[in-house]
């Protein structure tokens, strides 16, 4: 991986380790990821993929271990036990796998929620009204509708949002993340309840969102074409732990991968 | 079929439920046994009948849900009367200058000489309204459900009627001062508990006020105990003596403009930045703060504003009634309130006002409803929230106006 | 110090609490399946004291007494309570499933002022006297001072209630059932169990309890009205929450300590203010220990 170590790092995790109680939901992971990347982390349900996104976005407190992050242009944090949206406003943003939108706000809306940490009206601006408001407002919503495009719900921009196609809900939820500005996007399944032909448009979403959004992103996919055809590097986790990690084609021909794999296939 | 069935089969059941405590009264004192065989036949009849209603309005809701989901193009819908005002500036403005010029006109329109009981009426019912506003804020918006918001009310009442009884304070001055009281307390009681789950907060706030209304009523040297504290002074117009009716139409207009002060910054604060992280938070906590809203923040001036409203009316209040003791704070007035807002819609402004002048005026001259008041009360709070958790009238969207036009090239640095 | 008087007190929250022990089993055992806050639970339990009410206030009349009429009264009460809260659940909660959290909360507290008022409307707003029939029992001579023969049959009664709960929960198919409900509800479902009925269920067994720890009360204070069931219903919902909500041996526990830490506070500090008390505890574990004394810290799935 020499290309990577050119690139500048942007996540940094050590020897993550999260406890449930007595379950070892995550058993010292390490995970890095660099600039411009698009990196997957796969594995067998229950393997501790998505705890792993909590444990890095603040959703909860890793037991043990190291999370730092290194923004462009910023100084590099640990952010272990940090508050989510302090999370959110250094850079890092992410989508749920059972999605969470706000229903009974608008689409538009909703990705404008987004924009939260990157605006500053209070109370008392709010109230009192007056140009600088109306314009922070107003370049929400441009900032916002511009996002929807994106993803291709301009359209719906002023419908409920729980009347969205669960493929259009997936594709809010990546929006909403966007509009944070994030350095880094980390994406809970976002193929998943897709139809073939809404998730090969999806693939061509991701890539270009890194490409022009200039972030890197961190997915977790059960879909192996998707992955297989969009990420630089994969992490394959299972029970908790790495098992392997490298390009598509390493993980393709990993002995142990396959071993998880089959292994489920067998026990379903 | 199955419906008349079901329905006989309800009914009977009802006339069970309801056979000891609605047939049976035992007089102790008389050594009596009173039995009133025909409340049974009611009760029989009415369930009979709801229970039909209720499997056709289950059926009903069933169907809608399925329809909603699966419209394709849910843009198309016919948009509803309050949907079509909102999104029509000047049928609004027309309409708001109309209710505007009624609300002014309407002390004059009623009373007389005398006779100006309409207008104290009117007094309570828009000092219920800012109350519905005010609550409405931290529960329609924030979705934090609040069980003791009347002792926001009391705190500002209570700070009028010692202020102006010990140290001479006008109601000009204390008015404010009430509802930065209100605020107080709201910021050192939600700062520890804001964080607790849904649920925990309801209770602990019911919890609050019980607490408030019981130093009210127990601590006598400074509250007046569960006497309460008389001869409060009415609001005063710069010194010049009024009689009662003016004094009346005085505190009218205070509440109406207090009213229009609420929806003014009710309204911006919705469509702001601070608005939409409230609803954001009632809708998703968890989703919220990954997005970037500060949970403890943005719940604590939800919970703040909603309180600084009950203090800043409780002060008129005050003034209104000239005498106030803890029998004015119960429960059943926060659970009115909290009616009031159910029924209206949560976080809907035009269906909080339009509730809270019904659910106060209704009793006050329908005399017959009084007694069964808090019957129905909660019984609309259930249905609502199986029939229209949204409100009367809120399936409001918001509609922002954009630029449609592409700016890949301008957006360049982020 | 005075150890009599103390003694006499601890006695007395001991009785206050194992009431609040019954009442708060409902709460916990409701929360643990479907994470409501059964608001109307206190109002179950004023019917229950009612329904007892009526059924003694016509056998006395009628010129029975004693510890049969008693539990004729119980009985009856039970088997009222656990109607109410059976058709409790189907009107106000089973339409919610799945509604945002809000919803049933509120239509819990809709069904609470409801029944409260019917029963206001229904009887009286005054409160009734309760008649006395629990006899003086001989063997109670010595300990007199400290508890009555009410207390001891509160005591004792509240006991075998927890007593074949605890055999109902561990060893039959329905409190299997509860408990794999409890766990996970999907996958409870996905082995057969017929949830909506193990809820059902839920909401029988806690309004028999709620009813038994009515009537008990109700003998105890000789007066009840229909307003009795909102404060005994917070003061129980402090209790399930001190002893950890949906752990069974902690509404226990919690009810106990809630009780006696509610009658030493009236007895040493101030009477007016017992209700005081009890809130402050509710606040000060809510902050200290949200997960309650024998709880476990949970965090939630995302
Ligand atoms: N809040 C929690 N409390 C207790 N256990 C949890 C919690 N969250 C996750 N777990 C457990 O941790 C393990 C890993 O779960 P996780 O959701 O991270 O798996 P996953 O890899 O995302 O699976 P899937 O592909 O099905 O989404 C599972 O056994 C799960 O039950
Ligand atoms: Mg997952």
């Amino acid at each position: 991986m020499a290309a990577s170590n050119e690139r500048k790092k942007l996540l940094e995790v050590s020897g993550l380790t999260m406890d449930f109680g007595g379950l070892r939901a995550i058993d010292n992971v390490g995970l890095d990821i660099f600039e411009g990347e698009i990196v997957a982390l796969i594995g067998p349900n229950g393997a501790g993929k998505t705890t792993f996104f909590n444990c890095v976005t603040g959703i909860y407190e890793p037991t043990q271990g190291d999370v730092k992050i290194h923004p462009p242009g910023g100084a590099t944090r640990r952010i272990n036990g940090m508050k989510p949206n302090r999370i959110t406003a250094l850079g890092m943003a992410r989508t749920f796998q059972n999605i969470r939108l706000f229903p009974a706000m608008t689409v538009l809306e909703n990705v404008m929620i987004g924009r939260h940490c990157r605006t500053h009206t209070g109370i008392v601006r709010a109230i009192l009204g007056g140009a600088a408001t109306a314009r922070e407002e107003k370049e929400s919503v441009d900032k916002s509708y511009q996002l929807l495009k994106k993803v291709g719900l301009a359209e719906v921009a002023d419908e409920f949002s729980r009347n969205l196609s669960y493929g259009a809900q997936r594709r809010l939820e990546i929006a909403r993340a966007l509009a944070t500005d994030p350095f880094l996007l980390l994406l809970d399944e976002p193929a998943a309840g897709m139809n073939p032909q809404e998730t090969h448009e999806l693939d061509a979403l991701i890539t270009r969102i890194r490409d022009e959004e200039k972030v890197a992103i961190l997915l977790i996919e059960h879909d192996m074409k998707l992955v297989m055809n969009i990420s630089d590097r994969i992490y394959v986790m299972e029970y908790g732990k790495e098992i392997a990690q490298g390009t598509p084609q390493q993980i393709k021909e990993n002995p142990k991968v396959i071993e998880a794999y089959l292994g489920e296939e067998a026990h379903a | 079929m199955t419906h008349l069935k079901r329905s006989l089969g309800i009914g009977l059941w009802f006339m069970f439920l309801t056979l000891p405590l609605m047939v049976v009264r035992v007089n102790t004192v008389s050594s009596e046994v009173e039995w009133r065989w025909a409340n049974l036949v009611w009760a029989g009849l009415c369930a009979f009948a709801i229970a039909w209603l209720w499997q056709f309005s289950i059926e009903r809701r069933a169907a809608k849900r399925a329809q909603v989901a699966a419209d394709a193009h849910p843009q198309k819908r016919k948009p509803t009367l309050a949907q079509r005002l909102a999104d029509d500036p000047v049928l609004n403005r027309r309409v708001l200058l109309g209710v505007g010029l009624l609300a002014m006109a309407f002390p004059w329109l009623v009373s007389s000489g005398q006779n100006f009981y309409h207008v104290n009426v009117m007094v309570s019912a828009l000092i219920f309204v800012v109350l519905g506003l005010g609550l409405n804020i931290t529960v329609g918006l924030a979705g934090l459900l609040d069980l003791g918001y009347i002792a926001f009310f009391a705190v500002g009442a209570y700070t009028y009627a010692l202020l102006s009884k010990n140290f001479d304070l006008g109601f000009w001055t204390c008015l404010p001062l009430g509802g930065v009281m209100g605020m107080l307390f709201g910021i050192v009681l939600g700062f520890p508990i804001l964080r607790l789950r849904g649920d925990y907060l309801a209770i602990v706030t019911l919890g609050f006020a019980s607490i408030t209304k019981i130093v009210l009523e127990n601590w006598d040297t400074v509250f007046g105990g569960a006497a309460g504290i008389a001869n409060i002074p009415r609001p005063d117009l710069f010194g010049i003596e009024l009689d009662g009716r003016q004094k009346a139409i005085y505190t009218y207009y205070i509440v109406l403009a207090l009213v229009a002060l609420t929806i003014v910054v009710t309204n911006r604060l919705k469509n702001s930045r601070v608005g939409r992280a409230w609803m954001a938070l009632r809708e998703d906590e968890i989703a919220s703060v990954a997005m970037g809203v500060d949970m403890a923040q943005t719940k604590l001036s939800a919970y703040a504003l909603g309180a600084f409203w009950a203090g800043l009316v409780g002060v008129v209040f005050a003034a209104h009634n000239s005498f106030i003791n803890p029998d004015s704070f119960t429960f059943m007035d926060s659970a009115m309130i909290l009616a009031m807002v159910v029924l209206g819609g949560m976080g809907s402004i035009l269906g909080v006002i339009i509730a809270s002048l019904a659910l106060k005026l209704m009793p006050e001259y329908l005399r017959a409803f009084a007694e069964y008041r808090m019957l129905v009360f909660g019984a609309v709070m259930v249905l609502m929230m199986i029939f229209r958790p949204q409100g009367l009238i809120n399936d409001m969207r918001r509609k922002y106006e954009y630029d449609t036009a592409d700016k890949e090239d301008t957006d360049g640095g982020k | 110090m005075d150890f009599e008087y103390l003694f006499q007190l601890l006695c007395g929250g001991l009785v206050k609490g194992s009431i609040y022990a019954l009442i708060a089993l409902g709460y916990t055992m409701v929360y643990g399946i479907i994470q409501l806050i059964n608001f109307a639970h206190g109002e179950v339990y004023m019917i229950g004291a009612f329904v007892a009410l009526i059924i003694s206030g016509v056998a006395t009349l009628s010129g029975y007494s004693g510890l049969s009429v008693l539990i004729v009264a119980a009985v009856v009460a039970a088997i009222y309570a656990a109607a109410y809260g059976f058709t409790l659940e189907k009107i106000a909660y089973r339409p919610l499933r799945g509604a945002p959290r809000l919803s049933p909360l509120i239509s819990a507290i809709g069904a609470s002022i409801f029944l409260m008022n019917y029963v206001q409307l229904a009887q009286t707003p005054d409160f009734l006297p309760f008649p006395e029939l629990v006899p003086e029992f001989e063997f109670m001579e010595p300990l007199l001072q400290y508890v009555s023969s009410v207390d001891m049959v509160i005591l004792v009664m509240t006991a075998l209630t927890m007593v074949a709960l605890t055999v109902l929960i561990k060893y039959t198919k329905i409190g299997k059932a509860m408990r794999a409900t409890q766990q996970d509800q999907v996958m409870a479902r996905l082995v057969g169990i017929n949830v909506d009925r193990v809820i059902s269920a839920t909401f029988v067994i806690g309004s028999v309890l709620a009813a038994i720890g009515g009537v008990l009360i109700a003998s105890r204070t000789g007066q009840i009205n229909s307003a009795i069931g909102f404060m005994a219903g917070i003061k129980a919902f402090t209790a399930a929450v001190l002893g950890g909500i949906g752990n069974i041996p902690g509404a226990v526990l919690g009810g106990l300590v809630l009780g006696v830490a509610e009658t030493l506070g009236a007895g040493y500090i101030s009477s007016a203010y017992e209700d005081v008390f009890a809130f402050g505890l509710l606040v000060l574990i809510l902050i200290l220990r949200p997960a309650g004394l024998l709880g476990k810290a949970v965090k939630q799935k995302v």
